[in-house]
């Protein structure tokens, strides 16, 4: 237990299971990026997966929209502690997207417009754990949040589900993204609370 | 790669002895601690602070750090939400003597360091001033030559943080406060949100190609950003750092 805070008392209701360690539950959808927003057009916007021999699949909007799509609620947790619930979205699967791509890769770095980049285990993109969404609570998905869609991966903090998304690479080794390489932990689990650089 | 050294290397909590507090306005108040191991910051990066009741429970909060880097030391401004849970604790009850655990420095991306030359814009809404005073006083400590421009969006005179300190620098640093409620007395304009004739009048060309921070409320901070780019402000030299409704 850490050291006691003099005259510091909880006003939080402890019992709340379904949140991670050091996070506390908000209602409102809080905003958090590294510079501007980029404000993408439906006409140029185009989604790619490249797999490590560079050999890559790409998708336009009209197309990627023609792909078979779910709606899902899911909890999101943010590094900088405050979770949300039951947040509503549609989006498509990656693994409708990854279905077609040959690869023995074990990494994904997923790139945005705006230059962000954030990387994750591909095992972690599979198995109905991650989409691309492009509608949230039954709304076009607003450019503060990423659209006209981001990736959503909500089994690691949020900066892993990148804003803007407009492609992933498959790699053989690793790569650290953006917040990554600034000392933001490598994979993100919020229920092992990996914030930052050597949380285990 | 720069980063690589340190990759892995973990944060540690630490103590850090409360050496003074003082308010900045009547809702926001400066903590100075003293931290014997800290590892020094860079302007714009920011210190976990975690309180622990006596059951066990504890909070943690990020704050971005307010002072330039000197030994051992570490100022955070902390504004109060009455509802909240951390920020009472911290602008009420936090006394000279405490001591509480603090984590850092934090984050690597919305940072000014002396080895920068060229001028900075600093757009501030509210308490999005503390960041970026940081980065004022770094400069100073410093002795940087590099040419700082700051806008200041406040509600109120009342309001304004460092108004003393800012008053003292602005030799150095090009000020300009936007009240957007109430304006001083004899003011020329009415009060109102920073629009596209103030960052016209008030920041750098698109041509001094200055290296922009932006850091405020979560529209504050779209807004500026986005003023920014209309005016010709390239996409990738607009640093922004957002604080949402963190719950206080």
């Amino acid at each position: 237990m850490g050291l006691i805070s003099r005259g510091f008392t909880s006003k939080r209701d402890t019992t709340e299971t379904k949140l991670p360690p050091g996070q506390y539950l908000t209602k409102d959808f809080p905003v958090l990026s590294a510079g501007p927003t980029p404000r993408v057009s439906l006409d140029t916007w185009a989604f790619s997966i490249a797999n490590e021999a560079g050999e890559s699949k790409q998708w336009d909007w009209k197309s990627f929209r023609a792909l078979p799509s779910e709606e899902f609620t899911v909890d999101i947790h943010c590094v900088t502690r405050w979770s949300k619930f039951d947040t509503a979205w549609e989006g498509v699967s990656l693994d409708t997207l990854l279905q077609d791509v040959k690869t023995s890769a074990g990494f994904a770095l997923a790139h945005s417009y705006g230059d962000y980049t954030t990387n994750v285990p591909l095992a972690d993109l599979r198995d109905g754990k991650a989409w691309i969404v492009f509608k949230y609570a039954g709304k076009e998905l607003a450019p503060e949040h990423g659209g006209p869609a981001r990736l959503l991966i909500p089994h690691l903090y949020l900066w892993k589900s990148a804003k803007w998304v407009r492609g992933i690479s498959l790699m053989t080794s690793d790569k650290p993204g953006f917040w990554e390489s600034l000392g933001y932990n490598n994979y993100g689990d919020p229920w092992r609370e990996q914030r930052y650089w050597g949380d285990v | 790669m720069a980063g690589t050294a340190v990759l892995g290397r973990r944060l540690s909590w630490l103590v850090g002895t409360v050496t003074e507090v003082h308010d900045e306005t009547p809702a926001a108040r400066t903590i100075v601690f003293d931290v014997p191991d800290w590892p020094g910051h860079v302007a714009g990066q920011h210190v976990d602070v975690r309180l622990t009741a006596p059951d066990g429970y504890s909070a943690v909060r990020s704050y971005s750090i307010a002072n330039a880097p000197t030994a051992n030391r570490v100022e955070i401004t902390v504004v109060r939400i009455d509802d909240g849970e951390v920020s009472p604790y911290l602008t009420q009850t936090v006394a000279q003597g405490d001591q509480l655990e603090l984590r850092g420095p934090i984050g690597g991306w919305f940072v000014w360091r002396p080895a920068q030359t060229e001028p900075v814009q600093l757009i501030a809404g509210g308490s999005g001033i503390v960041p970026l005073m940081a980065m004022i006083r770094t400069r100073a400590l410093a002795q940087s030559n590099a040419p700082f421009r700051l806008l200041y969006s406040v509600r109120n005179p009342e309001s304004v943080l460092y108004a003393a300190e800012l008053r003292e620098c602005s030799r150095d640093v090009s000020i300009t406060f936007a009240y957007t409620r109430t304006v001083p007395d004899g003011w020329p304009t009415p009060p109102g949100r920073i629009d596209a004739a103030a960052v016209a009048a008030h920041t750098w060309p698109a041509n001094a190609a200055p290296q922009c921070y932006v850091c405020g409320p979560t529209p504050f901070v779209e807004s500026a950003a986005d003023l920014l780019r209309a005016a010709g402000q390239e996409p990738g030299s607009i640093k922004t750092e957002r604080f949402g409704p963190t719950g206080g």
